[in-house]
């Protein structure tokens, strides 16, 4: 007997592009007289790979092809990929929402998404009322809630409010009383898709203790789908790499996490621009001191990142930022807020470049996120967005005396700041230790 | 992750989700599994439609009251159609709370796909779950103009109208239920067609309001009883229902076993294709909403 709790084999999901409703008609009809010859569905025959950014040449398209993989019980699984890699038609099936077009998943015990926080709730009851709502449209008896509710409340953190309808919380407090009651929901396998965009840091943190102690302690099995790769890093024992509707690879999080980074294309370049923006990010290059675009690094290497804009009206001395976040948060950051430089202007196309000297990081892998403010420093010209990740591929051991390959473990899950100390050892000997110089 | 041996024996898993299953397989355990949502959609609907109004539920009564006094007026002074014999404010009020009935449970399960496309499209529940609110939410509202109806049977009651009060009274639900079922297996029908045909939700609104015409509501089956358009009403089936539950009411107008038993066909007939229908669609219908 194996424990596996997902088994997905052959799965593949095809969509019609375009406008349903035109032609739609025919294609029923069409679809009828090939079933009722008995022959198999023509629809079924075309169709192409699921990329973005070439032009479709047919009306229909496979989200997903032939996807194969296992699921053992217990396994915090990070599911990553680019925009359109399939990722969501995935949980989709798995959260029954749809049904695939061809092959099936096995699943033991409930399931639950988290695919977008607040399902069903409803503006005008209050949280208490909507914490039994959303808990039974998740799956919960009302005793299996009831059992629950206190703990539900506290976890959320919003227990003034618990009788206010929910119309009148802030986006956060929504969040975080959705999050609550998903979190102690009863189901063996869990989904959460990119949740925790909102909330503020403290409230991210215990949702990823949550989601950690709900596997390793209770055993139940979580699918994480995140762009955030510090937080799948740091949540996920394994990890499946999407790409094209296909499992491109899949094993250990730090090996699909690399394979996912290594890809040479500019990841980002579409999703940056946002049209909502009033300085639309066009595209970041990570360059390194010879100015060639990479995205791996070694300890001490200066890191040089040139921001594409296109400001779409003038504005004067306007604000950028900078903030490099690790699998534990936000580290480090270049701020005009705080170091008071601007730029005079900017308008139309333009480029800005930052250099971080000497960066002095732990072999792991860092996001970047960057925006910008309006010179009153509080109206958002960009939003805030995360824009890429770069490696410190450093070979720890290279560095240091020590041997064993403990230490190459252990410096990819340690702080990520290397600075310089001294020991002081028993024997009064003082021993400098420069792993960054 | 790991690769099974191909000589293990079959593995027990509690679901299987795979393309379109037989158009049979019903699932009501499910259904009844999810008992505690139903009455919470129940609740939601009930506390969430007065918030913010200043007469709340009030409303369910000042509805049929209005609708009461047009009749009273088009059909009664305007037209001049008798009433069988029943005081007409009782006439019209009796066959406007029935309609009102059917019409709720049609219209408001009509639309169960494509007002409810965003909380389907997160998260699984059986879909039927829905439209089995909305008739029981509805029911609530039925009790409140039923109500009504009896207070109005007092006040006459006292003016020298009397009540029947008989063995009747006990078809009274059966005729209720045979009401909110027709209303929902056609609801179903209706909401599974419109996800990928809209069209039909705006021919809807049209066919409830032609369809009171050829219900006697407004009239009694009688005043149609020689005229040419007697079949038209005759094949209705809800034409059999509002004339009986006039009937065990005020024990006047016509109730025909045949009629009755027509209905109850017809009911059982819409609820099973709905079902069937329904549990087809709802499994893709994400892709074409």
């Amino acid at each position: 007997m194996s424990d596996i709790v997902i088994k997905v084999e052959g799965l593949s999901k095809q969509y019609r592009l375009g406008q349903i409703g035109t032609g739609s008609l025919a294609h029923d009809i069409n679809r009828l007289w090939y079933k009722l010859r008995g022959k198999e569905d023509p629809y079924l025959k075309v169709g192409e790979e699921n990329d973005r950014t070439k032009k479709a040449e047919s009306d229909y398209v496979w989200a997903l092809r032939d996807v194969n993989f296992d699921i053992k019980q217990g396994e915090v699984v990070g599911i990553i990929g680019r925009n359109g890699a399939g990722k969501s038609s995935l949980l989709k099936i798995l959260s029954r929402t749809t049904s695939p077009t061809t092959g099936q998943v096995k699943l033991k015990g409930r399931i639950a998404s988290l695919l977008e926080v607040g399902t069903g709730f409803h503006p005008e009851l209050s949280g208490r009322e909507n914490i039994f709502l959303n808990g039974a449209i998740l799956g919960m008896t009302k005793s299996e809630i009831k059992s629950k509710f206190d703990e539900i409340v506290a976890f959320s953190g919003v227990e003034r409010y618990i009788d206010t309808p929910v119309k009148r919380y802030s986006s956060g407090m929504y969040v975080r009383l959705a999050f609550a009651v998903a979190a102690h929901l009863q189901s063996e396998i869990l989904i959460v898709d990119e949740v925790l965009a909102v909330g503020d840091a403290e409230f991210q943190k215990k949702c990823l203790g949550k989601m950690k102690d709900v596997s390793t302690q209770q055993g139940r099995t979580v699918l994480f789908v995140s762009h955030n790769m510090g937080a799948v890093r740091g949540l996920c024992t394994m990890g499946i790499l999407m790409q094209h509707g296909k499992v491109e690879q899949q094993g250990p999080v730090n090996n699909v996490i690399a394979k996912y980074l290594i890809n040479p294309s500019a990841v980002f370049n579409n999703i940056l621009k946002d049209p909502n923006d009033s300085i639309v990010i066009e595209s970041v290059a990570f360059k390194n001191s010879a100015g060639e675009s990479t995205q791996n690094y070694k300890i001490g290497d200066d890191l040089i990142l040139e921001i594409n804009y296109f400001a779409k009206d003038r504005f004067e001395q306007p604000y950028f930022w900078i903030g490099v976040e690790s699998q534990f948060g936000s580290l480090f950051g270049a701020n005009m807020l705080i170091d008071g430089k601007r730029p005079a202007e900017v308008n139309g196309k333009g480029t800005i470049a930052c250099r971080f000297k000497n960066l002095p990081l732990m072999p792991q892998t860092y996001s970047v996120w960057i925006g910008a403010r309006a010179s009153d420093g509080r109206t958002g010209l960009t939003k805030a967005k995360e824009v890429g990740f770069f490696n410190i591929v450093s070979n720890i051991q290279d560095l240091s005396a020590a041997e064993s390959d403990h230490a190459e473990i252990l410096a990819n899950d340690s702080t990520p700041v290397i600075i310089n100390y001294e020991w002081q050892m028993p024997d009064g000997k003082t021993i400098p230790v420069n792993l960054f110089n | 992750m790991s690769k099974t041996a191909s000589n293990t024996p079959p593995e027990h898993f509690d679901i299987v989700l795979q393309p379109q299953t037989s158009f049979f397989k019903l699932n009501l355990a499910e259904v009844w599994r999810y008992r505690d949502l139903m009455w919470l959609f129940v609740r939601r609907d009930f506390v969430a439609q007065y918030k913010q109004t200043i007469l709340g539920p009030v409303w369910h009564v000042i509805q049929p009251l209005l609708t009461t006094l047009m009749f009273l007026f088009l059909f009664g002074k305007v037209a001049n159609i008798p009433t069988d014999g029943i005081e007409p404010v009782l006439f019209y009020m009796s066959g406007i709370t029935i309609w009102n009935y059917f019409s709720a449970c049609l219209t408001n399960t009509s639309n169960t796909f494509i007002s409810n496309a965003a909380i389907f499209g997160k998260v699984y529940f059986p879909r039927l779950v829905i439209p089995l609110s909305v008739v029981i939410s509805n029911i609530v509202r039925f009790g409140i103009q039923f109500g009504l109806l009896l207070v109005f049977m007092i006040v006459y009651a006292f003016k020298g109208v009397p009540i029947h009060f008989n063995l009747y009274w006990l078809c009274i639900p059966i005729l209720v239920f045979v009401m909110a079922g027709i209303g929902l297996g056609l609801g179903i029908i209706i909401s599974s067609l419109t996800t990928k045909y809209r069209d039909l939700s705006f021919l809807l609104t049209f066919a409830v309001q032609l369809g009171m015409y050829i219900t006697p509501v407004a009239y009694p089956l009688s005043y149609l009883e020689k005229t040419k358009y007697k079949w038209l009403i005759d094949i209705n089936p809800l034409t059999s229902i509002t004339e009986a539950f006039r009937f065990c009411l005020f024990g006047k107008g016509t109730i025909e076993m045949q009629g009755v038993l027509y209905s109850l066909v017809f009911m059982v007939l819409v609820i099973g294709v709905g079902t069937l229908v329904f549990n087809r669609v709802e499994k893709n219908f994400m892709d074409t909403v």
